[in-house]
């Protein structure tokens, strides 16, 4: 649609425009807000390409930690260095707190009556399955599963039943996940 | 202090959030129930379900936590302990990004990483449902839920509301 590519004024969002932009995003999502994000940067306000986004993303997702967040940082920061890095994931965060807050005034209220913890319960295990079906799926995307699907096995064993700490869990599977991955990479 | 401790016991776990939020909800639970008594099993499940009605980033079931462990300076603590570490080391790589990605090394974490993270993501779920005691129509909804979830492509949103209607309904 747009020829322009550099002259165009949104092209170098102000800080404003940048907690404007990532609070619409933080408010948009339920259960994980990145695809919004992309959408705003990339088709909405065109303040990244589709390969840019796709770049900057790399990183973030390189790193642990909530990747969004992550991608607030590293926006806020192309467009208006420090303060911009604080204020996009500032923008970000800052209305959904409120409304997670907001719901933990009603739920210190209320949250003893039978109904309430009824509802909850429900949506607790909805969520359960939810977290059960995305793994399921990170888990067929994956390449190479006879090479790397014993470490999923290994880090439920660690974690979920025989309870070991998980910095320690994390450390030892990804020495030795990421060597497997390093041997298969040379391969191809 | 509470806060304090609040505060350093998330940071280090901000190191290995590999996966997000999500995938600390056993360790977080670890620390928060089982070694401090901060919160009970009942609460913490409350608190994950909150989460996952509620708008934004999946992040703020931490915030939450927080702020039932210490009031509003625990639900910032908490939410700043999670996102200021790796926030501050991406603001110091994401130049250097450009040379080290693609390299061998680079794509060897990358890779190695995603079944661990899996491993997380699948721990954090047993670990909400043994918190929770889901008894046979809990676990009844869980399967229901992975199957529509996996064979539809409806709005999680939508789970999220029949989820409600059931517990309202006081069938779980």
């Amino acid at each position: 649609m747009s020829t322009a590519t550099n002259a165009s004024p949104n092209s170098r969002p102000d800080l404003r425009a940048l907690f404007l932009g990532f609070s619409s995003v933080g408010l948009s999502g339920f259960g994980g807000v990145l695809p919004f994000a992309r959408r705003m940067l990339v088709e909405e306000r065109r303040w990244m390409t589709a390969e840019e986004f796709n770049a900057q993303l790399g990183l973030c997702q390189f790193l642990p930690g909530p990747n969004v967040v992550n991608l607030a940082v590293v926006v806020g920061k192309r467009y208006q260095g420090w303060a911009g890095a604080i204020v996009a994931p500032v923008g970000l965060l800052a209305g959904p707190l409120a409304i997670v807050l907001l719901l933990a005034m009603i739920y210190d209220a209320f949250g003893n009556l039978p109904v309430a913890q009824g509802i909850l319960r429900g949506i607790a295990a909805v969520g359960c399955g939810l977290l059960f079906a995305m793994a399921w799926r990170m888990g067929a995307a994956i390449r190479d599963k006879r090479y790397f699907l014993p470490f999923t096995v290994m880090v439920v064993a660690a974690i979920a039943w025989l309870r070991w700490p998980m910095p320690v869990v994390m450390l030892a599977g990804l020495a030795a996940s990421g060597a497997v991955a390093y041997w298969r990479l040379g391969k191809k | 202090m509470i806060v304090v401790q609040l505060f350093l016991e998330f940071a280090l776990l901000s190191f290995v959030a590999f996966g997000g939020a999500t995938a600390l909800l056993p360790e977080m639970h670890r620390v928060v129930v089982e070694n401090h008594h901060w919160l009970n099993d009942a609460t913490f499940t409350h608190l994950y379900a909150i989460a996952q009605a509620a708008p934004g980033p999946n992040v703020l079931v931490v915030t939450l936590i927080g702020w039932e462990v210490a009031g509003l300076a625990g639900a910032l603590a908490a939410t700043l302990a999670m996102c200021l570490p790796m926030s501050v080391l991406i603001y110091l790589l994401i130049d250097r990004w450009e040379s080290f990605a693609g390299k061998r090394w680079q794509k060897a974490i990358s890779l190695g990483v995603s079944p661990l993270a899996i491993g997380l993501i699948f721990s954090g779920a047993t670990l909400i449902a043994q918190a929770a005691q889901f008894g046979w129509a809990a676990w009844a909804v869980v399967a229901a839920t992975v199957v529509a979830n996996l064979l539809t492509k409806l709005h999680p949103l939508w789970f999220i509301a029949a989820g409600a209607l059931l517990g309202l309904s006081g069938l779980i």
